[in-house]
């Protein structure tokens, strides 16, 4: 019997104050705000284009129907109120009423049902899977949308966040080839900020959307993302005063101590909990002797992943207890222990099949933080008796052989997006290892115990059900250690302390500028 | 001349058309492409948007096809299309390339001059204190890596000292026009373009002071200066003028590695020009922007080649141009 549930939106006024505004005073409106970008985006059409850097710059300019807080609790954005009937079968959204796109033209019902099962199933492979679980759309009136599904499934009130469902205008893309469509290079969006101007190389220049739909937002008055290629340039910029935001990853992290200690800094690990990215390190049980469960066991214990949390992330993120990130729904902390624990790890490797054979370690290419981190685990492993090959590689190369599964051990991360459903099961389902991706089961972990229990999880209504057979599977995949679980990662987010309210989402800048304001006192 | 001009610039074809399939094969034998990049910013693709993927860029199709279709555009001058900027080529390069002209050209410029007045002041005093100041200095540039001497000038005169401004083009935003937009992008130019051409500037002192001083135990000088001729003169007139010829032929090769160390210069400093287009569009895979780049500085650096070769006959005429 499926439990009842029901939510119903009543955070609306509390939405339009913004959640954090009224710690710092009363808002200002006026001022420029100005953020790095890095790399810089292939483009801003966000239903085509699903990269951060994109959804970064984009998400100030489309809009999904909610948005979920730090506790990944949906609030309303473009829906007023939503519901979910009994079964977990019909979710039924109330959509604000007066929103415009950037254009004028009115956001209605049909705009949602043609971006979610027409658009973003021909464009966006990771909605493309959500949609698959939806039998039928309905729009009974203009500002309503009901969601007919085929079968209950959970998580699905979890993927309304603006890269996963960013609302598109129908009356622009509707029988288009929308990848070559040229208003792909003027996004239109309903979101608080509009398109202005891009000068490839160096900026993008995001404009105030005067008619947005809550009174009195966005504060700022123009956004510019500034377009610089190198860690170090992107700290100058900081500490010369060009740009007032950094968002996570945008400076190596040997340089977040001096730069948090600046005058006027804030510094905060929020913002991350809806991706939850958490690094592992895929290993390839397609070769001998990694499918021996006692050498993968040996090389867990062998990692001192406190070290390189303080010593290469600067004390930042969480050292990872299993699959699960701890801002992920269905976290359970209490599953086997991992800990470093070298003795251990010594007599499990000499119990097991290992003969000495080199094993090659694939870094991730990703700046000087990770090239150091894949050294500190050569070392840990070549500690208790391990040979170990560390192989170089570029972002394209990197790709190719993961997905070619062309490595022994190969560093990865991965974004969870808030439910186990969305982010976990596709890296541990014997269904998804074919080669050819470098982002499914890549370990070709294979457990058809596990494989069931994840499909019947996914299908659950009720929260209590789900939550007590997750803990299951992650016990069971920690005791398999079918990847070797790294950090939780964080990726701080440094800013003025003067602009306020930069984070206040579980999606945290790449939700857009919506509450921003600068206090100029 | 004329001839020989036209002679050169059919030969220059065939030389870009070379450069082209070469880089092709070198860049596609490299692991990866650019389906699988930008598949693998989209977080979560499955094998089904990478086969779309492949095939909108033509990827599915033989190399030796996708070869002859970018030749057969090549020749037309039709550069392609980047999939992943979603721009034509030509476009995209059109954009960029005039800062990183504006920016190799100050800086070769500048290094050629300094370089060249540096080496003829240590030549004219060997072993002086002068001589060794400035000797001792080019080494110094010479040896320094580019990327450190482009990081320690960024760090004292934008960080510590707020002189000059560290990264960008011009001042986004402030809206300068005419004479104040022209100072606001020469503020910008300061630091990049000095960063670039010290490297050059040491080697055509170096260049220039050897030059200057074997020129000068020729028998002609001495014969000049038998003659009476005032010592300034003999500098200017009989061996600078001789003394160039080989700087001249190092400028010329230089002007092609110029843009080399543009790349690094471009990325460090956020200059929006034509070689950090390059390093971003190989990390990506961006075939058509990679060729379209080697396409353009490889015509170029034949150009200067050429203007190299014509440059000779005018500094020395015992020089002939033959076909």
């Amino acid at each position: 019997m499926l439990k009842p549930f029901k939510f119903i939106a009543a955070a609306l006024a509390l939405a339009l104050a913004g959640p954090l505004a009224a710690q710092d005073g009363e808002p200002q409106a006026g001022g420029t705000l100005n953020v790095v970008i890095q790399p810089e985006p292939p483009g801003l059409m966000l239903g085509i284009v699903q990269n951060g850097p994109t959804q970064m710059v984009a998400g100030d300019i489309y809009e999904s129907l909610l948005r979920y807080d730090s506790d990944l609790k949906p609030e309303g954005q473009l829906a007023e109120s939503w519901e979910i009937s009994e079964d977990g079968l019909t979710y039924t959204f109330k959509l604000r009423d007066g929103v415009t796109f950037h254009d004028g033209e009115p956001f209605t019902s049909e705009d949602v049902k043609f971006t979610m099962d027409v658009f973003l199933r021909e464009t966006n492979p990771r909605t493309r899977t959500y949609m698959d679980r939806v039998e039928s759309i309905d729009t009974p009136d203009d500002l309503t949308v009901v969601f007919n599904l085929q079968q209950p499934f959970g998580p699905f009130i979890g993927i309304f966040e603006q890269g996963t469902a960013p609302m598109i205008p129908k009356h622009i893309y509707e029988g288009t080839d929308f990848a070559n469509n040229p208003a792909n290079n003027t996004p239109i969006g309903t979101g608080p900020f509009k398109f202005g101007e891009w000068v490839k190389g160096s900026y993008i220049h995001l404009v105030k959307n005067e008619d947005y739909y809550m009174e009195g937002k966005p504060y700022v008055d123009e956004v510019y993302y500034h377009v610089i290629p190198d860690a170090a340039s992107r700290a100058v910029a900081y500490e010369t005063g060009k740009v007032d935001v950094l968002p996570g990853g945008s400076v190596e992290n040997f340089d977040v101590p001096r730069i948090r200690e600046l005058e006027n800094t804030c510094i905060t690990d929020k913002g991350w909990e809806y991706f939850g990215p958490l690094s592992w390190i895929w290993v390839n049980e397609n070769n001998k002797p990694l499918d021996d469960v006692k050498v993968r066991q040996a090389m867990m214990h062998a990692l001192d992943r406190n070290f390189a949390k303080d010593a290469l992330w600067n004390g930042l993120g969480k050292v990872a207890t299993g699959p699960l990130s701890s801002s992920t729904r269905f976290y359970a902390g209490d599953t086997p222990d991992i800990g470093y624990d070298p003795v251990k790890a010594r007599g499990l490797l000499e119990e097991s099949s290992y003969n000495g054979e080199t094993i090659r370690l694939l870094g991730l290419p990703y700046g000087e933080t990770w090239q150091r981190w894949a050294e500190a685990v050569k070392q840990n492993l070549t500690e208790i008796g391990m040979n170990v090959e560390l192989v170089p590689s570029d972002v394209a190369g990197w790709n190719q052989k993961v997905a070619d599964r062309d490595f022994d051990l190969a560093f990865t991360y991965l974004y969870q997006y808030g439910d186990p459903a969305l982010g976990v099961s596709r890296t541990y389902m014997s269904t998804n290892a074919e080669p050819g991706s470098p982002w499914n089961n890549v370990s070709n972990y294979q457990n058809p115990e596990t494989d069931k229990m994840f499909d019947e999880a996914a299908l659950m209504a009720s929260p209590d059900d789900r939550m007590a057979a997750y803990k299951t599977i992650q016990d069971m995949i920690v005791s398999d250690v079918p990847n070797l679980w790294l950090l939780e990662l964080g990726f701080p987010t440094i800013y003025r302390c003067n602009i306020k309210n930069p984070v206040n989402t579980a999606l945290g800048v790449n939700d857009g500028f919506r509450d921003v304001w600068i206090d100029r006192n | 001349m004329l001839r020989f001009i036209l002679g050169r610039l059919v030969k220059s074809v065939f030389i870009l058309l070379a450069i082209l399939i070469f880089n092709f094969l070198l860049i596609h034998a490299a692991p990866g492409d650019p389906a699988a990049v930008m598949a693998g910013e989209a977080g979560a693709a499955d094998e089904k948007f990478l086969a779309d993927l492949r095939t909108r860029f033509g990827l599915d199709q033989p190399l030796y096809i996708q070869l002859w279709t970018y030749l057969k555009g090549a020749v037309q001058l039709d550069l392609g299309f980047s999939y992943r900027q979603q721009m034509p080529v030509a476009e995209l390069i059109a954009t960029r390339l005039p800062a990183t002209l504006l920016l190799t050209g100050v800086a070769f410029l500048l290094s050629l001059v300094l370089g060249v007045i540096a080496g003829v002041a240590a030549s004219a005093r060997q072993g002086s204190w002068g001589d060794t100041i400035i000797s001792t200095l080019a080494l110094l540039f010479y040896a320094t890596p580019l990327f450190w001497v482009a990081l320690m000038a960024s760090l004292v005169f934008s960080v510590w000292l707020g002189w000059l401004p560290g990264f960008g083009y011009s001042t986004i935003g402030a809206g300068y026009t005419g004479f104040a937009h022209v100072l606001d992008v020469a503020k910008h130019l300061v630091l990049p373009a000095t960063t670039l051409g010290l490297f050059f500037t040491a080697i055509y002192m170096r260049m220039t002071r050897s030059s200057m001083l074997e020129v000068s135990r020729l028998d002609f000088v001495k014969t000049a200066r038998a003659k009476g001729l005032r010592r300034s003169v003999i500098q200017r007139r009989h061996i600078l003028r001789n003394a160039l010829l080989p700087v001249i032929t190092l400028a010329g090769l230089q002007a092609g590695q110029i843009f080399g160390g543009a790349i690094l210069t471009e990325t460090v400093f956020a200059w929006p020009g034509i070689g950090r287009l390059m390093f971003e569009a190989i990390n990506q895979r961006d075939y058509a922007v990679i060729l379209g780049v080697f396409y353009i500085s490889g015509a170029m650096v034949l150009l200067f080649n050429l203007i190299t070769d014509v440059v000779y006959v005018i500094v020395d005429p015992r020089i002939r141009l033959t076909k």
